[in-house]
């Protein structure tokens, strides 16, 4: 996980729900660029092909609330988004976007506006708006999820240390 | 200070007390996974290093999001899912034996008191059973099955008490329905639900699956049903709160009075009194589901549509829970009486509700579903409208072709 991060932000609504981010007609499928073809197909078509390598994805509250599908941040990720930010995440979300790999902050209420630059640092959890100068505080995250996050997933996690560790939580 | 369910059931896994707030790698008593999350769920257990799971017997696949296969792509990720179960001598429920979580229930694979984790939302359903049963998703699922183990922040609790009893044709989904417009998408993210009060002591198993069900249309990481009146064909010991446990928010509501609901596109919190409703012109009725394809609602849309016929307009699909819930309801005659009104019998899965295959609706349609969720695009067409009703409500609705209040038909 790169500790500073740029990025373009693509910036949507409340309750955006998995089905939205990756229709259930697309999820069953090994082939993770299918996914990316279909991501936020119905929430905003021109997205897969306007969203770049690097970008960031940001949101209101409730962001993946509905169906457990893990296809939902993998479609993102495959798209080339490389974090997401919203006020706050549905629960099954934020563990499965962590568990492949594909950072997720909470910053609570933000007037973040449609296509900012902002500037993330990943050690510190702090967002800046770039055009406004505004920053935002994430929140910080448990010590098992950010080792799964530094291990860059759940998988590598687990091939690793073969168990799931509290220590020094 | 005294515990919630939650707090208890968690505990007697850990073997220590705890309190809403900790973190905890926990025992587990049952996992499983569907042809939604299967694929990935064995793919990130062999990237894992997984080589058997943590107990065959206590692991089941289940075929049910799109069973039978609709293209060769599916049934390609149906095999794999086959020779996993076979390879690891675990069970699993092919085509048509249910929806993931009617046979879990009907198998036994959770029992009251239990932490069962699968790889579906709908999980909590099984605090219908007084069990602490959390959705996830696949590589979650994965560790679990290699380790028997998941970790967990033990949630803080929203108790939600219902005074008073049901009318006569107002049922367990227009009492849900009601609680998730009165808490919202969001109001229960992360937290537990207990459900507690006389509105659910006299409601069966089925009816209190519908309520654990729609916890998840909360945002809820389990929903536990107080188990006063939970009748099962097994002893169990109950686990109640206790009096003085602590709450982060408690909701009081008498029920007495509660009208049918249905829940208007495009959000489950989107709930009205069916009287605002009334008119709405349907195209497709669907009955089936984790939340409503079970033999009693079955039943009641059969007594609504006994000697008679659906509206020429629209069309009605049936899915039934699982291959049990069909059997009896061939038994029983409903079946028969559904398909005489105009009904069209699908294989027992989840295929419409999740816009798989088996009934997507077209541009412009109108859908009244027993389901749980009416996302835009849910049922496989964005340009199409969900509503969602009681079993009974969609029956009277494909009787009339509109949005109907039921209660004529059952009082």
């Amino acid at each position: 996980m790169p500790s500073s991060l740029k990025g373009k932000a693509h910036v949507y609504g409340d309750h955006i729900d998995t089905d939205r981010i990756i229709p259930g007609k697309y999820t069953k499928t090994l082939d993770l660029s299918t996914l990316a073809n279909h991501v936020l197909e119905d929430l905003d078509p021109s997205f897969k092909d306007k969203v770049q390598q690097g970008d960031i994805l940001i949101a209101g509250t409730n962001f993946g609330c509905g169906s457990s599908r893990e296809q939902a941040p993998l479609a993102l990720k495959q798209s080339g988004v490389a974090l997401v930010i919203a006020e706050d995440f549905a629960r099954i979300f934020f563990r499965n976007a962590i568990n492949i790999g594909l950072p997720v902050l909470e910053i609570g209420k933000h007037s973040i506006p449609k296509n900012a630059e902002v500037e993330v640092d990943m050690k510190a959890g702090t967002v800046t708006d770039v055009t406004s100068g505004k920053t935002y505080a994430a929140t910080k995250l448990p010590k098992i999820m950010m080792d799964i996050l530094n291990e860059g997933g759940l998988v590598k996690y687990l091939k690793k240390h073969g168990n799931y560790s509290l220590e020094n939580e | 200070m005294g515990y919630t369910i939650a707090e208890k059931i968690i505990a007697k896994h850990v073997g220590h007390p705890v309190r809403a707030g900790e973190l905890v790698v926990t025992s587990v008593d049952g996992v499983m996974a569907t042809d939604t999350t299967a694929p990935l769920a064995i793919k990130a257990f062999k990237e894992m290093g997984g080589q058997k799971v943590f107990d065959p017997e206590k692991f089941a696949l289940i075929i049910d999001h799109a069973a039978p296969s609709p293209n060769e792509r599916i049934a390609n990720l149906h095999k794999l899912m086959r020779d996993f179960a076979r390879e690891q001598n675990s069970r699993l429920f092919e085509i048509g034996e249910g929806i993931c979580h009617q046979v879990m229930v009907e198998e036994a694979y959770v029992k009251p008191g239990d932490i069962f984790i699968g790889a579906d939302s709908h999980t909590p359903t099984y605090g219908a059973l007084n069990a602490f049963a959390c959705g996830v998703g696949s590589t979650d699922l994965a560790a679990t099955m290699m380790t028997g183990k998941i970790w967990l922040k033990v949630p803080q609790t929203i108790r939600v008490i219902c005074n008073g009893k049901l009318q006569e044709g107002v049922t367990a989904k227009d009492l849900i329905l009601f609680l998730v417009g009165k808490i919202t998408v969001s109001g229960a993210t992360y937290k537990a639900i207990e459900f507690t009060g006389e509105a659910f002591e006299g409601l069966s198993l089925s009816s209190r699956m519908t309520i654990a069900n729609m916890s998840s249309e909360m945002g809820a990481k389990a929903g536990i049903v107080n188990p006063t009146g939970l009748e099962l064909d097994y002893p169990f010991e109950p686990i109640m709160a206790d009096a003085d446990a602590e709450y982060i928010k408690t909701y009081e509501f008498d029920v007495s009075g509660l009208e049918p609901q249905v829940s208007a596109p495009e959000s489950p919190d989107n709930v009205h009194n069916i009287s605002g409703y009334e008119g709405t012109k349907i195209d497709y009725a669907f009955i089936g589901t984790c939340c409503n394809g079970r033999l009693e609602d079955i039943d009641i849309a059969a007594k609504i549509l006994k000697g008679r016929k659906i509206h020429p307009n629209v069309r009605m699909v049936i899915a039934p829970a699982s291959k049990s819930v069909l059997l009896d309801a061939m038994k029983n005659g409903s079946m028969e009486t559904l398909i005489n009104a105009g009904a069209s019998l699908i294989t027992s899965g989840c295929g419409p509700c999740v816009g798989t295959h088996q009934g997507v609706p077209a541009d412009g349609e109108v859908v009244i579903s027993a389901a749980n969720r009416n996302f835009r695009g849910r049922m496989g067409n964005p340009n199409s409208n969900i509503y969602l009703g009681a079993p009974s409500s969609v029956a009277a609705a494909a009787l009339e072709g509109k949005i109907v209040n039921p209660k004529k038909y059952l009082v």
